[in-house]
């Protein structure tokens, strides 16, 4: 609003009619403000006053929400938690390099790279298959039964791998996706100026490509976000680890409870930043933009 | 009259079954302005983009300036950064700004340094009359503006060939003015331009020569005055007045 009434020629130059139109319009917003806090309001005071009274809802609280147990569980938890984010930092970069690459791979015509062709699709089809969670076991018991090397490697590390594995099948399909959706006369202009294949991809299809799938690899993000929790099935002692080790010394679950609590603080920025871009990309598509 | 920039000798091409070019003899003088016209589906599309290779034909031989270009032993990316080409739509790349477009050929194709690729683009957006938008994406620009960008980068590698096909067919009726005019004004320079196109009028007024193409092949050809006043093919006869009224 107040934006609205700095631009050119200012306030004075607005007539009778708009004024009371901005002040009507100002009016309905301050009302929906208060209805949407009010409500909010409300509706909390009966969800609170409904769960307090059922039956087993003390015992529940202290098993659960002890704020005592969350304080002493707390400085674990979150050192293991800040593993869950260095694995997921250099997870979600590999993902992003090794998608990629299979996405072009895949792109290769020609007969002489059938067999790169054929063992990238495969690749994406067997890991967008095969849950995470067996992809995790088999590689993290499968690879140090192979004893390439005889030094231990750490839970974390084949997490990560199992991680990179899984989602690198998924983001090289959107990365695809993204790939085949730009124009291909866009391809035809470029090569047309005499880009090679090579420049045309890296210069005009690719930045076309990931500027549409943003969206869709955001989403993917959000998922790893949660997902690198379940590292800790090899041992890693992550936030969720830790978790179940406090929970085993006091047999009380609230860790459980402080280590979601982080992971979804995690997500909400993510998820807002995904919200608003997938929101400023349908607006800008439906202004008509050539894209 | 000296040798011809481009020699077109018994050209064909299917897709398939479909033979869309049966032998197409055309020669091109530098400085001298073609106009393709033909009925849509006609091949007029097809013979420019065999021209500059993105298609590779079934028989026959492309010269560019004496040099057989359709010879698989050629370079075909050398070869097109020699030819300009600007296309009915989508041309602009919309994830650049107009000047980054107008100077991507000469930046990665002919590694001109960044300053004066910037310096030379520039100077094309001002012979185009958009000097003041070189910071602007091209969806910010109207349909007439996205083409004349279109023809500044075509320009900015120095083409020795300028292939224009209906660049003014996707454009609204009082865009195709701006563009044209800006056509007229490349052909007045002495640039050596081959465009498909549906604007008879402008065919008329600018074309050096009018080529007829039909069922694959040229059937007729000549300066637009005798072309267009005085067709001395059947087709020809048909096509036009069907085309003019
Ligand atoms: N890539 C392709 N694959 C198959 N058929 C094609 C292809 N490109 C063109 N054709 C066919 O070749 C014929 C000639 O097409 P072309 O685009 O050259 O016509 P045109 O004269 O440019 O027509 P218009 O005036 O509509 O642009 C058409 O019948 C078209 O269907
Ligand atoms: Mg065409």
């Amino acid at each position: 609003m107040s934006r609205l009434l700095r631009e050119p020629g200012g306030p004075a130059d607005l007539s009778e009619v708009e004024l009371g139109r901005r002040a009507y319009r100002r009016g309905r917003q301050q009302r929906s403000v208060l209805v949407a806090a009010l409500s909010t309001v409300a509706f909390a005071v009966v969800m609170w006053i409904t769960l307090a009274n059922t039956p087993g809802w003390p015992r529940v609280q202290e098993t659960f929400f002890s704020w005592e147990h969350a304080v002493r569980a707390f400085p674990a938890v979150a050192e293991g938690f800040l593993l869950n984010l260095r694995v997921l930092a250099i997870a979600s970069v590999l993902v992003l390099i090794v998608g990629l690459a299979i996405a072009l791979l895949r792109t290769l015509r020609g007969p002489v790279f059938f067999p790169i062709r054929f063992l990238a699709a495969a690749y994406t089809d067997v890991f967008r298959g095969v849950p995470l969670i067996l992809v995790l076991y088999l590689v993290g018991f499968g690879i140090p039964g192979l004893r390439i090397t005889d030094d231990f490697i750490p839970g974390e590390v084949l997490g990560t791998a199992a991680l990179v594995l899984t989602y690198s099948a998924y983001v090289s399909e959107v990365f695809r996706a993204g790939i085949e959706a730009v124009h291909p006369s866009q391809r035809l202009a470029a090569r047309a100026m005499g880009l090679s294949h090579a420049k045309t991809l890296r210069l005009v299809v690719i930045p076309q490509a990931v500027r549409k799938v943003t969206p869709a690899l955001m989403n993917d993000f959000v998922a790893l976000q949660k997902d690198v929790g379940l590292i800790s099935v090899l041992g890693a002692v992550d936030a969720v680890r830790s978790a179940q080790i406090a929970t085993a010394a006091s047999f009380n679950f609230t860790p459980y409870v402080v280590a979601g609590v982080l992971f979804v603080l995690l997500a909400i920025p993510t998820v807002r930043l995904t919200d608003w871009y997938t929101a400023r990309v349908r607006r800008r598509e439906q202004m008509g933009a050539v894209v | 009259m000296s040798a011809p920039l481009l020699r077109l000798t018994g050209l064909r091409k299917s897709f398939g079954e479909h033979e869309v070019l049966r032998g197409i003899d055309l020669e091109l003088h530098a400085h001298e302005v073609v106009a393709l016209i033909g009925a849509s589906g006609s091949g007029k599309s097809t013979l420019l983009r065999t021209v500059n290779l993105l298609e590779t034909i079934d028989d026959g031989v492309i010269e560019l300036r004496g040099d057989d270009i359709a010879d698989p032993r050629t370079d075909a990316d050398r070869i097109r950064s020699r030819i300009g080409t600007v296309f009915q739509q989508f041309n602009l790349f919309p994830h650049l700004s107009v000047i980054d477009n107008v100077t991507l050929a000469a930046r990665h194709v002919h590694r001109v340094p960044r300053a004066r690729a910037k310096s030379r683009g520039l100077e094309l957006l001002d012979r185009v009359g958009l000097a003041h938008k070189a910071d602007d994406f091209p969806d910010r620009l109207s349909g007439g503006q996205q083409q004349r960008v279109a023809i500044a980068r075509a320009l900015a590698t120095e083409p020795e060939l300028l292939l224009l096909d209906e660049i003014t067919s996707a454009l609204d009726p009082e865009l195709v003015g701006e563009v044209l005019d800006l056509v007229r004004t490349l052909a007045e320079g002495g640039t050596t331009i081959l465009m498909a196109t549906h604007e008879m009028a402008f065919a008329r007024d600018v074309a050096h020569r009018v080529v007829f193409l039909d069922g694959g092949v040229i059937v007729e050809q000549g300066p637009p005055a005798e072309v267009f006043a005085a067709p001395r093919e059947e087709r020809t006869c048909a096509f036009l007045a069907r085309f003019l009224g």
